[in-house]
């Protein structure tokens, strides 16, 4: 059933930091009060990646794609319905709560919104410290020390540590929530949209600071968001989502330079460029919309939309393979071999 | 990809040629009295657009874009917003002189705008047809019935498929490229002379907003609309804008030519935003960890208590006394290149 027909996607060598094998979460429909479930929004529907220590995996697509249920479900926060996610050789997909405890610890998210995801009635240094309180990190006085710390990490002054976050400036709270997220010294950031609530001149320095961090503190990072030139510059690996399923995969060079999936194409060519000049590049436009995640189109899912689709992808899924040296996509124009520029095939 | 659709031309009017302007914003001043005190939300912006142009104006939220566009409308909340000073000269008539009768045949019909979340502007309880032949029916005085058959052709001339069907569908049935499609259509409905689009692709995807900015050129060049377009995205501005004004805190800091806006910026905060935002190309040639973006220091002050001197000088790097102690004039420091900054013509002379 899979769409993903390696378990190697992306890196080779034993046990990278995190692995996520043949990924599926379908979310059940309810209609009226008494109704069985109707059908279900295959959000994410199988989808495979690694981590290595150190890296940025960008995974980029447009509202609805599944990519923030890819991070969500990763950490647990919501249940898989099917695949394994593997961290460091362990496979945490079936530990309840209490054994989740210590992986908890190693994976933390940071969230879009740094208005709605930090507690109002919480002063700022104890929304950072509270991570260290549930996992009984660190005596009350120690911990103060510790925040302080993280405070000064982040680049907010200490003496805000007593303020509530409606006192503080969008840029700010992003700040307030990475603290937060470093406290427990992780090994792996979910950050699910970053910055895109933010101001551009703010949303400088909030990804200036991510990969300060990362330098520092040798971290790595699941980067979830939509803006393609973000992802790219912050980025090791690419991924693309399209309804539910990475459709390309590579080094976020090749997937600039050779995008191997029509969709990569679309998207690239999409991203206005802040240059004067850009505006006559060759593009393409695509039509219609983004089909229901709850009734997905049969075959390729991105066959509705695809200026060169054939007969072939109304009813076959395309694998993911390895088209070219650590660069894979799942698309029926590259099986049997590479074919640029992407176009019809002949006589299709 | 053309339809053969029969399409009716803009008003004529005075200043309706090419290249002539059709709306000037003088020293406009727009303050909202507020109990925390008097918010400058505009304080003295001018510009101006021509017929068939689109002027991209720029800026972060708070620095007054998106109220200069309602002030050209009349739509701002008073109390307790107030244009306290300035003039809005459309087709030779100053808007602020009008009454609000006279305003109402202006809106929509001469001067029509579009917004960026189109589920809260239009109506979720009316057709998408009744919508659109609305402002038909008040401006041109049509019959309901060739109102709404206008309707149509106006749904299809934005490219939506199945437009007699579509027509009798409420907003919450559509998606979002679909919603901004049927405002693009209200808007256009009445052939305006300008067309406000405040942040008109913001909430789309990038696809979706690929599809919207490429109707909006078509149906430029078409109508020969002047367009005002507001967006905090430099990237639609490169690609859509053929002038540009930058704001920052109320006031126009820069203004110049795409070409001249991208290629050599005369503004410290110009330069600063160019340089904070990831330029696709440039990062996906960049090892990761190789290029640090230009940060803009601080944020943006409040507006109801504005530093001293230059508003723009607690985060420049070249800030000195002078720029500490005085506002600087806006400027014409090349032929169509107007920038607010003490430091300009250095800036400019050796912009590397």
């Amino acid at each position: 059933m899979s769409a993903q027909s390696s378990d190697q996607v992306g890196g080779n060598g034993p046990a990278p930091l995190l692995e996520v094998q043949g990924l599926k979460k379908h979310f059940p429909l309810h209609q009226g009060i008494f109704s069985r479930g109707s059908g279900q929004v295959y959000a994410v529907d199988g989808v495979s990646f690694r981590i290595e220590r150190g890296e940025t995996l960008g995974l980029v697509g447009e509202s609805g794609c599944g990519k923030s249920t890819v991070g969500r479900t990763l950490l647990k926060l919501l249940d898989p319905t099917e695949g394994k996610i593997i961290v460091r050789g362990a496979d945490i997909t079936d530990l309840d709560a209490a054994q989740m405890l210590p992986y908890r610890r190693q994976m933390q998210m940071i969230y879009q919104d740094p208005y709605a995801s930090l507690n109002p009635r919480m002063p700022a240094g104890e929304i950072v410290g509270e991570p260290l309180t549930i996992h009984r990190i660190a005596a009350p006085k120690e911990r103060r020390e510790r925040v302080a710390h993280l405070f000064e990490r982040v680049g907010l002054r200490q003496e805000l540590m007593d303020s509530y976050p409606h006192e503080f400036s969008g840029g700010q709270r992003q700040r307030i929530g990475i603290a937060r997220a470093l406290a427990l010294s992780p090994e792996l950031i979910v950050s699910d949209e970053p910055v895109s609530a933010l101001d551009v001149s703010i949303q400088a320095q909030i990804i200036n600071l991510l990969m300060d961090l990362q330098e520092e503190l040798k971290l790595s990072y699941l980067f979830v968001a939509h803006d393609l030139a973000v992802v790219e510059h912050i980025s090791d690996r690419v991924a693309v989502m399209y309804l539910g399923r990475i459709v390309e995969t590579t080094d976020k060079t090749s997937l600039f330079e050779t995008p191997l999936h029509p969709y990569t194409e679309a998207l690239l060519s999409a991203v206005p460029i802040p240059k004067y000049g850009a505006r006559d590049r060759k593009r393409v436009i695509l039509t219609g919309d983004v089909p229901s995640p709850i009734k997905p189109p049969p075959g390729c899912h991105f066959h509705t939309r695809c200026p060169y689709a054939f007969a072939r992808c109304r009813h076959e899924v395309p694998a993911l393979r390895q088209a070219l040296p650590g660069h894979w996509v799942s698309c029926h124009l590259h099986d049997g071999g590479v074919r640029l520029p992407l176009a019809k095939p002949a006589g299709a | 990809m053309n339809r053969a659709v029969p399409v009716e031309q803009a008003k004529a009017g005075p200043g309706s040629g090419p290249d002539e302007i059709v709306l000037e914003i003088e020293n406009l001043k727009t303050h909202f009295f507020t109990a925390a005190g008097v918010v400058r939300a505009v304080d003295g912006v001018s510009y101006a657009v021509r017929s068939g142009e689109t002027l991209g104006v720029v800026g972060e939220s708070g620095c007054g874009k998106s109220v200069t566009a309602l002030s050209v409308l009349r739509l701002v909340a008073s109390p307790p917003g107030r244009i306290v000073d300035g003039a809005i000269r459309f087709a030779g008539t100053n808007l602020l002189d009008l009454t609000e009768s006279e305003m109402e045949a202006i809106r929509g019909n001469d001067i029509s705008m579009i917004f960026q979340e189109p589920m809260t502007s239009l109506n979720p309880l009316m057709t998408v047809g009744r919508q659109i032949s609305e402002a038909i029916v008040l401006h041109q005085g049509l019959a309901r019935r060739a109102a709404f058959d206008q309707a149509v052709e106006m749904l299809r001339r934005v490219h939506i498929p199945e437009p007699e069907r579509r027509v009798h569908a409420y907003p919450h049935q559509l998606s979002g490229g679909m919603r901004q499609r049927v405002m693009i259509a209200m808007a256009l409905s009445c052939g305006p002379r300008v067309l406000i689009a405040d942040e008109p692709t913001t909430a789309l995807d990038v696809t979706i907003q690929a599809q919207i900015l490429d109707l909006m050129r078509e149906l430029q060049q078409r109508l020969s609309t002047a367009i005002i377009l507001i967006t905090h995205d430099l990237g639609v501005v490169a690609e859509n804008a053929d002038r540009v004004v930058v704001m920052y805190a109320g006031r126009k800091v820069e203004e110049a030519t795409a070409k001249d806006l991208f290629e050599s910026p005369g503004h410290p905060y110009t330069m600063g935003l160019l340089g904070s935002i990831p330029n696709l190309e440039v990062a996906a040639h960049t090892e990761s960890r190789g290029v640090r973006l230009t940060e803009i220091k601080g944020m943006v002050p409040s507006l109801a208590n504005l530093p001293k001197g230059c508003t723009f000088a607690p985060r420049c790097g070249f800030a000195t006394d002078e720029c500490r102690a005085d506002y600087p004039p806006l400027l014409q420091h090349r032929r169509g290149h107007w920038v607010a900054c003490w430091h300009a013509d250095r800036l400019l002379g050796g912009s590397s």
